[in-house]
């Protein structure tokens, strides 16, 4: 187990490292990273001055050292616009994301599980087919627009919900609502997938004979089996929800990571930037490893090798 | 399976079919639209000003309503769809091509250039898609090429994947010791033996992976990282009427509508065509069972 652990952590952290190397290149393609950091107005002399500061004029390998030293310093640059640390920044928007996140994720397993075993139960009947076309438009729906056509109909039509901003419960209400569609449509069917796969194995056959209510088939034996698939996928979707938070945020004027990094773009605030990717890729990166552990300790197949 | 027989069985299957035409002609018009309209969906006709849609004493093309230059939100939608579906069947080719060939070449290598392979794949797959292809478009700048090549990216996993597995499986079948035995080349096996088998498999992936890359498109454009102003995209559209939701609501709704369609359709059609190549699901089909399985 420990083995799996070390391998699987160690995958993660090649990820992460590449990441951060890719991002310093990336800056350093341009031909001018000053261009990045600096508004496209600035004038010549606090370009140069930039520059200078920064060691932008120095050999590659040097400032590429000292690029890493920063990091691990956790020193990211200071942000243009918001006179203070990049990195505070966005440490500072972080909860935000990982709050709706969070909730969102734990609000697709449940229903998830609830949609994919009842469609599960009779594969082709009505709720399963209804179930099924639901979950397949909302995928092909585009998250930005379902949340302008939200607030235009819960805010703006019927005055129900607020149009932006947190505070209230309320608030939650829109932007969970649309970033849940996209995750739950995909671990619906693949719980109804698993679910069917369950139902038809012998000992769902053997608790049957033995008079088992179908209540009690569907929500203890057959369950079990597709908790460790929906825990794998719930993995996988925590990279696109990341994709998803960046949208919804930027709709619905929350203080998160992902709209504090739409408005540093757009902006060109690069050292923001670049700290929202490096901290979103090293909350994957512990996030991986939380799921791989997780999995341990579920699945004894993965405990034993 | 030829294509005859594939053709006949959409027939049987209303709503595939229906998403079919639906896409053919959605293609049609991303073809010929912009030549048909490109003046309409630019000319300002103060007059028809935030006209309000289902009106048209202005003329037909008013009939989904007008913005704030009184430019036509049909004409609109019609010229942006070249650019929203060229970029997304640009960057599906790409992925598919390359993906393909790259995990073919991982199938049938193995070693040490399959695991670097393997291992970039996982590295692309684990972080978010989205947050790659701005930080790259921000520094490289989001020209369409560069649209493409970073939406081709973020989705080239999937197929180095699928081709790997799907070539490794192959290569052990008898058909394949047979060629080498015959003196084939690795070349030669990779493309005359490997390459038409796993073809299929990418295809039906690349079908579901449409209404994934226009949307993913979308999103960029929305956000102000994708094609920019003056060119449209229907992403581009719904950003543009955000601005005046209290206002003209039909601005930011009709291309998002056209997204949703159309990815709705992609999305049925795949799935359709996907049960359609599997010999095992393919006779639900004829006996109007379970489609969406």
């Amino acid at each position: 187990m420990t083995g799996y652990i070390l391998r699987r952590g160690g995958q993660s952290l090649l990820a992460f490292v590449f990441l951060l190397v890719l991002v310093f290149f990336l800056a350093r393609m341009t031909g001018d990273p000053t261009n990045l950091f600096l508004p496209m107005d600035a004038p010549m002399d606090q370009r140069i001055a930039f520059a200078e500061r920064h060691g932008f004029n120095a050999p590659m390998y040097v400032q590429f050292g000292r690029y890493i030293y920063d990091v691990l310093h956790f020193d990211f640059g200071q942000s243009i616009f918001q006179g203070r640390p990049a990195m505070d920044a966005a440490l500072n928007a972080f909860p935000v994301t990982l709050k709706l996140a969070l909730v969102t994720m734990f609000l697709a397993m449940f229903f998830s599980i609830l949609i994919g075993s009842l469609s599960a139960f009779r594969p082709g009947g009505m709720f399963d087919r209804i179930a099924s076309m639901v979950t397949i438009t909302g995928a092909s729906a585009p998250d930005f627009w379902v949340a302008i056509v939200a607030i235009l109909v819960f805010s703006v039509s019927l005055g129900l919900l607020p149009t932006s901003g947190m505070g209230s419960v309320w608030h939650w209400i829109l932007p969970v609502g649309v970033l849940l569609i996209r995750p739950l449509g995909l671990m619906t069917q693949v719980v109804r997938a698993s679910m069917i796969g369950a139902l038809a194995s012998s000992y769902v056959k053997t608790a049957r004979a033995k008079g088992a209510s179908n209540r009690r088939i569907i929500f203890l034996h057959a369950l079990r089996n597709s908790l460790l698939t929906v825990v794998t996928v719930a993995g996988d979707q925590a990279a696109a929800l990341v994709n998803g938070a960046v949208v919804v945020e930027t709709v619905f004027g929350w203080p998160g990571i992902g709209n504090l990094m739409i408005s540093a773009i757009k902006q060109r605030d690069f050292a923001v930037v670049q700290a929202c990717i490096l901290l979103t890729a090293f909350a994957i990166f512990v996030m991986n490893i939380l799921i791989d552990f997780a999995y341990t300790r579920i699945d004894p197949r993965v405990r034993t090798t | 399976m030829k294509a005859r027989g594939m053709f006949k069985l959409l027939l049987q299957d209303k709503l595939a079919l229906a998403a079919a035409i639906y896409m053919v002609f959605i293609c049609l018009v991303a073809l010929v639209g912009p030549e048909l309209l490109g003046k309409a969906a630019v000319s300002i006709n103060l007059r028809a000003r935030n006209a309000h849609p289902f009106h048209i004493e202005s003329g037909w093309l008013y009939v989904l309503g007008s913005d704030s230059l009184g430019r036509s939100i049909l004409a609109r939608i019609i010229v942006a769809s070249r650019n929203t579906i060229g970029i997304a069947a640009g960057s599906l080719l790409a992925s598919m091509l390359v993906g393909g060939c790259v995990g073919i070449v991982a199938g049938l290598s193995r070693g040490a250039l399959e695991q670097i392979i393997m291992r970039a794949m996982d590295i692309i797959m684990s972080f978010p898609s989205l947050l790659m292809a701005l930080i790259v478009l921000y520094v490289l700048g989001p020209d369409p090429i560069n649209i493409i090549i970073v939406l081709a990216i973020t989705r080239l996993p999937v197929y180095v994947r699928t081709a790997r597995a799907e070539a490794l499986e192959i290569r052990q079948r008898a058909f394949v010791s047979a060629a080498r035995v015959m003196g084939a080349g690795r070349m030669h096996l990779a493309i005359r033996h490997i390459a038409p088998l796993v073809l299929p498999t990418l295809l039906v992936i690349g079908a579901l992976d449409f209404a994934y890359l226009m949307l993913a498109e979308s999103a960029l454009s929305f956000l102000g990282m994708g094609v920019q102003p003056p060119a449209i995209t229907w992403g581009l559209m719904v950003a543009e009427g955000r601005s005046y939701l209290n206002v003209a609501w039909w601005l930011a709704f009709w291309p998002g509508l056209a997204i949703m369609i159309t990815a709705l359709c992609a999305n049925l059609l795949a799935g359709w065509f996907r049960i359609a190549n599997d010999p095992a699901l393919r006779a639900s089909l004829k006996t109007k069972a379970v489609v969406n399985a």
